[in-house]
């Protein structure tokens, strides 16, 4: 059995393993089995500690009290569904999820349609095509908070350039883009549409190429308009790349943090707070992890019903 | 499902004459124009400084490049901490998935098609429930304002991703290669090494680059899990930045440009790789 240890380790000496003993399979099978299971664990344990563990801390910390003293004293009593009451009770909670729902759809469509539109507009032939493609997907590998602060020079109501654009060809100019409450939402999706237009278009252009050519030779044979064999051809055959990118959309919108927090830092009163920065509000400003806790069960409540989505996705793609 | 890594393909409808190729041309550069133009105003901004409270001209006169002193000297601490945590964290993230990768994709354990599925979920915790639940772990284990700590938290963030890209070309590599490397007398260790890492050397610079991309935009567990200045990155002194010098946009974008820069460059030197980064990883 040592000389079964000894090339799973090193890799040494391997003829006169057979020899030296009486192979006994089982053992040899199990030791075989768990040097197998040694390239596996460690992503296995840092999965649980990482991923796992929080899941279910998570879920137990939203039943116990904790306060700015916490950290002091190290005591967090069970306090019952009290921090679940708490948080539904404030109207913060509803607002921040219509927000998320607002932000989320909002940035979803304009993403995958301008996505869509991009990935169609560059599967033509022309010159520059290649350069041009992937140059576009500079946005989505900037840091948000990057984009985000960018982003909010650029809105500035009084000195930003997009306001002395609009005055300068007389379409107004004096937007309050981040600074008022009917504004700043609508502000902060059209960034995050932005962000996520890269992302969208090179997915949809890789599903855009395996769509058959033959395909639309027919078409054309037939005569039918581009507007036809888009919705004919185009759209039916990009269908499970359409929903892989609009879940996943789903899964990075829905969580959103780092953006929000740099263009408006969830104000103006609270009017771009979305639950994922209503988590962190909860738990790193106000020290009320308890609530901090809830709110991300909520949102993990919400994913998972859209991983369900994803996964069956997948499945779909084969194998 | 084999053809993750690929260059561009050329795209396969040709259309039109030759005249309204260079009009597409022509809309394509306009597209990126717009696409881009907040990264220029980015740069233009940050070669104007003292401009935070006029409004920035279309083009910066002559090259001020005080703005990138002033940035250079109070981020560039947090530019180096952001690439020591970002190469710490890849790392992590391909000692660790590699060899899961491997093993999911060809040895025939029992579990693996669990531990897959799960690979697949953790992608979707959201990021602010794994740091609200880390901190207090951290707090005990004193783990927070550590290098280590942050790593270990960014390393999470490539992990899954580098697992299911990885697993995804592992599975294609030829059964018999493996053996046969296995009856020349390699143990399971050398034959990962020798063998099964240099054929998968594209998806490992692919994982490798997108966990670097990663880690070094991370702002969230930067934000959560640091109470004090001692592990900073760029990210959170930016963040930190806006906040306290509104009046000085022209070191908040310089500090801006700067961070920017290793994601422009990546694109550059590897595009190829990114590409099939983002398409791999997610229709997978």
């Amino acid at each position: 059995m040592s000389t079964t240890t000894a090339s799973a380790a090193a890799g040494a000496a391997p003829v006169a393993k057979k020899a030296a003993k009486p192979p006994n399979p089982a053992r040899i099978r199990r030791r075989r089995r768990l040097a197998q299971w040694g390239f596996i664990a460690p992503a296995v344990v840092f999965m649980a500690l990482f991923f796992g563990y929080p899941l279910v801390r998570n879920i137990v910390m939203s039943f116990q009290d904790y306060s700015p003293s916490t950290f002091f004293t190290g005591e967090s009593p069970f306090n019952g569904t009290d921090n679940w009451s708490n948080v539904f009770n404030d109207e913060l909670f509803g607002k921040a999820l219509w927000h998320t729902i607002l932000f989320t759809i909002g940035s979803l469509i304009g993403q995958f349609c301008i996505g869509l539109g991009l990935a169609v507009f560059f599967s033509r032939r022309f010159p520059l095509n290649g350069i041009l493609r992937s140059l576009i997907l500079l946005p989505w590998l900037v840091p948000m908070v990057v984009s985000g602060v960018v982003w909010r020079r650029i809105l500035d109501q009084d000195t930003g350039v997009l306001n002395s654009f609009l005055g300068t060809i007389g379409a107004g100019g004096d937007t309050p883009w981040l600074t008022s409450t009917s504004m700043a939402l609508i502000s902060v999706i059209l960034v995050n549409i932005w962000i996520g237009i890269p992302f969208n278009m090179v997915i949809l252009y890789g599903g855009l190429q395996e769509v058959p050519k033959e395909l639309y030779e027919a078409a054309s044979l037939d005569g039918a308009s581009a507007w036809r064999t888009f919705r004919s051809i185009t759209l039916p055959m990009l269908r499970p790349v359409i929903t892989v990118v609009l879940v996943l959309g789903f899964m990075s919108t829905v969580k959103i943090l780092d953006l929000i927090l740099a263009l408006t830092d969830g104000g103006p009163a609270d009017s771009t707070q979305t639950l994922g920065t209503l988590t962190y509000q909860n738990s790193f400003v106000q020290l009320d992890f308890g609530a901090g806790a809830v709110v991300g069960n909520i949102l993990i409540l919400i994913s998972a019903v859209f991983a369900v989505f994803y996964l069956r996705a997948n499945r779909n793609e084969g194998k | 499902m084999a053809s993750t890594v690929r260059t561009p393909a050329a795209p396969t409808r040709p259309t039109g004459r030759p005249k309204r190729r260079w009009g597409a041309m022509v809309f394509g550069i306009l597209v990126l124009c717009v696409m881009l133009f907040p990264l220029y105003w980015m740069v233009n901004t940050a070669l104007q400084p003292e401009s935070g409270l006029l409004e920035v001209s279309p083009v910066p006169h002559g090259l001020d490049l005080s703005g990138f002193r002033s940035a250079l000297s109070d981020q560039g601490g947090n530019l180096l901490t952001s690439l020591a945590v970002a190469l710490g964290a890849v790392a992590i993230c391909l000692a660790i998935s590699a060899p899961a990768a491997y093993g999911l994709a060809q040895f025939k354990l029992r579990g693996t098609r669990t531990i897959v599925f799960g690979t697949l979920i953790t992608q979707m915790v959201p990021g602010i429930v794994i740091a609200n639940a880390l901190y207090s772990a951290y707090v005990d284990l004193g783990l927070v304002n550590s290098y280590a700590g942050l790593m270990l938290a960014d390393a999470s963030l490539g992990i899954p991703f580098a697992i299911v890209l990885m697993r995804s070309f592992m599975v294609a590599i030829p059964r018999e290669v493996i053996e046969a490397a296995e009856v020349d007398g390699a143990g399971r260790f050398r034959t990962f090494v020798r063998v099964v890492l240099p054929m998968s050397r594209n998806s490992l610079i692919t994982a490798g680059l997108f966990s670097f991309l990663y880690a070094w935009s991370d702002f969230m567990f930067a934000l959560t899990l640091n109470t004090t200045d001692d592990v900073k990155p760029i990210t959170l002194g930016i963040y930190q930045y806006i906040g306290a010098h509104v009046g000085d946009w022209g070191s908040v974008m310089a500090a801006s440009v700067l961070s920017a820069i290793p994601a422009a460059v990546l694109l550059v030197l590897s595009q190829k790789y990114i590409a099939a980064g983002i398409t791999g990883g997610s229709v997978k």
